[in-house]
């Protein structure tokens, strides 16, 4: 009697999960987008013409991360995964791998536009003429010491990192290092800083293991951080942000490093560059390198924190999921991402037309990523 | 003798002034508290009330809309292919442009035509649709403004000057000649209650948000209500008190003050892995909130039934009533209000929360209206969330009257809760 009643409730579960399985996954009439929140902004507003225009159902954009949405996106081929992700960096070779792995064979990669991040303070404080060594100076875990060696960052204020800013204290909001934004930030501006000493510049180029373990010793860096590769050591070092007080996480939310910044005129922030065009009378963006933030100046890519943004298709679902496709040349349209289109009046930087043709032309092609130059 | 009488009367005299005072201290502890909260909302109001209540005003703007077939693309209306692919946008910009007959720059006329919102064109589309009569026909209309428009035109006025941070100085200069010619104007923003979510400010509304609620409450109270109040009956009425009904009602309390996090990450293994529930949907919400509901309302039902005197079922035994009867007939009818006040509060918590849908893919942008419990869609408190986090100006407005909404319907229902109590409340 027991075990009978245990088999038939064994059964049923089984039932029951096998009838959902078939009910829920059978259709998707709607594109599923997950990922980067950078991008998000931008994938939302192409999704909602499409759909407007079309009457095709909007497709869902949800906001995850680029990493977080890579994951989803590489679950698997079937309607219960994602079909489109967007991502602020390209797609990493363990994300390639994994997505190959799971039966995402074929990804369409598309780039595209750019996205400038900002290093800005209030319009009510003095305005802030920064280099890149600056801001790896004054935000960096470990800068160069007198000596050569690493130390802990010593600076407390602008003027000891460079004598021509004012005496104020270094304070910057930034974001999380769970965000893109963080990640940009590193690469583009820390490491652009770094590699402005000799002996970091050399070590990032360096694949000899002597050379690599002399500069080490060199730098003060402790041999367990060493690795073949010379650039894993340096990003290690540049990408190390000080956590004394003077970076403050202040969370994926911009308009509320907005708000702060208004109300402390002291403090610089560092967010996207859609959020100073659409707050341009609270807040002003530092130049950087003698180059001030602005849509002209990105897009020529004389703004040196700048950075391109991609979402990536998985080709198995084309022509499964109804109106990938009509998504795809709604995104890759000139009345998108042309120079006057409507993605550039969000705030996203455009890229220039000989770029904008060639990619579109993959696109409609269809033509998949090899996992070359990842 | 005599004496010493007396100053024990003086003690007690002296002593009686000094607990006066610290009588009144007490009281005055209390009302500074009461005071401190109040102080608190009132600011909380003031804040969201001053920055939103503009949200429920939108900028329109009058031109005369010619319906020409030229400019559309559209020789048959029933073609539903040249419908889609019809220039209604076009019919917007002839009419500005001909309102301002004297701009012709490129760059200007770019500045001209985004004087109205991108919307428009759709509105004139359904309403074309509905009218086909209209075509060749001139009308005047109102459409709305684009977002950076409102926001100049509202503040406009205001403490800290205009804000004209996306506004030019030439298109301040048309605003100004509409205003004069009376051609624009603010009027109740019913698109924002009508529609879903946009990246559009000025076509943003919350009606998906309120739907996606809806069908995601609708869920969670039709699961978590009867086995919650199954299992309190089980356990207060016919359960052995033994250990393991201990363990599970340590448990149960447990639950409750469980961070609402977990259960999304409980949902996420067990019914979109598991069970293949699709993301982003209204049954997948409910569901997950049904978990988090639950121990909230096992208890409050709990409190209800123990409340019901043992005179009543003793009484009803006596009669002859059977166990089941006993359950059915007299304790639970008794205890209801006490478990619907409860099940309120639990779905007034449902409706305030975020972060178990996080991780079930309801924190998305969802254009279409929700029609049913597997559409894609998200609740109120999410799209509060998604507003705070856009870059566009005019959403901070937005994001007040959102969350005016929200909390009109958190004051609705727990004012039922309250009403339902005092109303059906018996005591014995």
């Amino acid at each position: 009697m027991k075990n009978t009643q245990k088999l038939a409730i064994a059964g049923a579960v089984m039932a029951l999960s096998m009838a959902s399985t078939t009910v829920f996954a059978a259709a998707r009439d709607y594109v599923s987008i997950v990922g980067s929140s950078t991008v998000y902004p931008f994938a939302t507003v192409v999704a909602e013409r499409f759909g407007k225009s079309t009457g095709n159902p909007t497709p869902k954009v949800e906001s995850t991360g680029s990493g977080g949405g890579m994951k989803l996106f590489c679950a698997g081929v079937g309607t219960q995964h994602a079909d489109i992700t967007n991502a602020s960096r390209r797609i990493k070779k363990s994300e390639f791998e994994m997505c190959q792995e799971n039966g995402v064979k074929d990804i369409i990669e598309v780039q595209i536009g750019y996205d400038g991040i900002v290093v800005a303070n209030s319009v009510d404080a003095p305005h802030m003429n920064l280099t890149r060594k600056d801001l790896y100076l004054a935000l960096a875990a470990q800068v160069p010491g007198p000596d050569g060696k690493l130390i802990a960052n010593p600076y407390k204020t602008w003027k000891e990192v460079n004598p021509t800013l004012p005496a104020t204290k270094i304070e910057v909001l930034g974001p999380p290092p769970t965000s893109g934004t963080r990640d940009a930030f590193a690469e583009l501006a820390m490491e652009g800083g770094a590699k402005k000493y000799a002996d970091l510049a050399t070590l990032r180029g360096s694949k000899d293991e002597a050379e690599i373990k002399s500069l080490m010793a060199k730098l003060g860096i402790p041999e367990n951080a060493f690795n073949k590769k010379g650039k894993k050591v340096f990003k290690a070092v540049a990408h190390a942000i000080r956590e004394d007080g003077h970076y403050i996480e202040a969370g994926e939310n911009d308009n509320l490093i907005i708000q702060k910044l208004e109300a402390n005129h002291a403090a610089l922030g560092i967010f996207g560059f859609s959020f100073l065009d659409q707050n341009s009378d609270v807040v002003q963006g530092s130049t950087i390198e003698g180059v001030n933030p602005e849509f002209e100046t990105i897009a020529d890519k004389s703004y040196s924190i700048s950075r391109p943004l991609f979402f990536y298709v998985k080709k198995a679902h084309i022509g499964v999921v109804p109106g990938i496709d009509g998504y795809l040349a709604e995104f890759t349209s000139e009345k998108a991402w042309g120079e006057d289109g409507y993605l550039a009046e969000k705030g996203m930087i455009p890229m220039p037309a000989a770029l904008r043709t060639s990619i579109g032309a993959d696109v409609i092609n269809q033509k998949p990523m090899t996992a070359d130059g990842l | 003798m005599t004496e010493i009488k007396r100053s024990h009367a003086e003690t007690i005299q002296r002593s009686l002034s000094k607990r006066y005072r610290a009588e009144k201290r007490f009281r005055a502890y209390g009302m500074m508290a009461i005071a401190l909260g109040l102080l608190c909302v009132a600011l909380l109001f003031v804040d969201i009330i001053g920055k939103g209540h503009k949200a429920f005003l939108e900028t329109s703007i009058q031109v005369d809309v010619t319906y020409d077939a030229e400019v559309l693309g559209i020789t048959d209306l029933q073609n539903k292919q040249q419908v889609a692919l019809a220039d209604f946008q076009g019919l917007v910009k002839k009419a500005l442009q001909k309102k301002f007959p004297d701009v012709s720059k490129r760059k200007e006329k770019r500045e001209l035509f985004s004087l109205i919102s991108s919307g428009a064109g759709y509105e004139l589309r359904e309403r074309l649709l509905r009218h086909p009569e209209l075509m060749g026909q001139t009308e005047t209309l109102w459409l709305i403004a684009d977002d950076d428009v409102d926001t100049y035109y509202k503040s406009i006025g205001s403490k800290g000057g205009a804000f004209t941070g996306r506004t030019s100085e030439l298109r301040q200069g048309w605003i100004d000649q509409l205003e004069q010619e009376g051609a624009i104007k603010l009027g109740f923003n019913t698109t924002f209650f009508t529609s879903g979510d946009s990246r559009e400010p000025e076509q943003a509304g919350i009606w998906g948000a309120a739907m996606g609620s809806l069908f995601t409450l609708v869920v969670t109270l039709t699961l978590s209500f009867p086995i919650g109040v199954s299992a309190a009956v089980y356990l207060e009425e016919f359960a052995p008190k033994n250990r393991w009904t201990d363990l599970i009602e340590v448990n149960i309390n447990n639950l409750a003050a469980v961070p609402s996090i977990i259960f999304g990450l409980l949902g996420l293994a067990i019914f979109i892995n598991f069970f293949q529930v699709p993301r982003s949907v209204p049954l997948v919400g409910g569901l997950v909130l049904t978990l988090m509901t639950l121990p909230t309302i096992i208890i409050s039902s709990r409190a209800a039934i123990k409340a019901v005197p043992p005179s009543i079922r003793e009484a009803a035994i006596g009669v002859g009533a059977s166990p089941m009867q006993v359950v059915l007939h007299h304790v639970l009818p008794l205890a209801m209000p006490g478990m619907l006040t409860g099940a309120i509060i639990g779905m007034a918590q449902a409706l305030g929360e975020t972060a178990p849908l996080l991780m079930i893919g309801m924190v998305a942008f969802i254009v279409d209206i929700p029609g049913g419990f597997t559409d894609p869609a998200t609740v109120l408190p999410v799209q509060i969330f998604l507003w705070a986090d856009s870059p566009e100006r005019a959403f901070i407005e937005k994001t007040s009257a959102a969350i005016m909404v929200l909390l009109a319907f958190l004051i609705m229902m727990n004012t039922l809760a309250v009403v339902l109590r005092k109303k059906l409340e018996r005591r014995w």
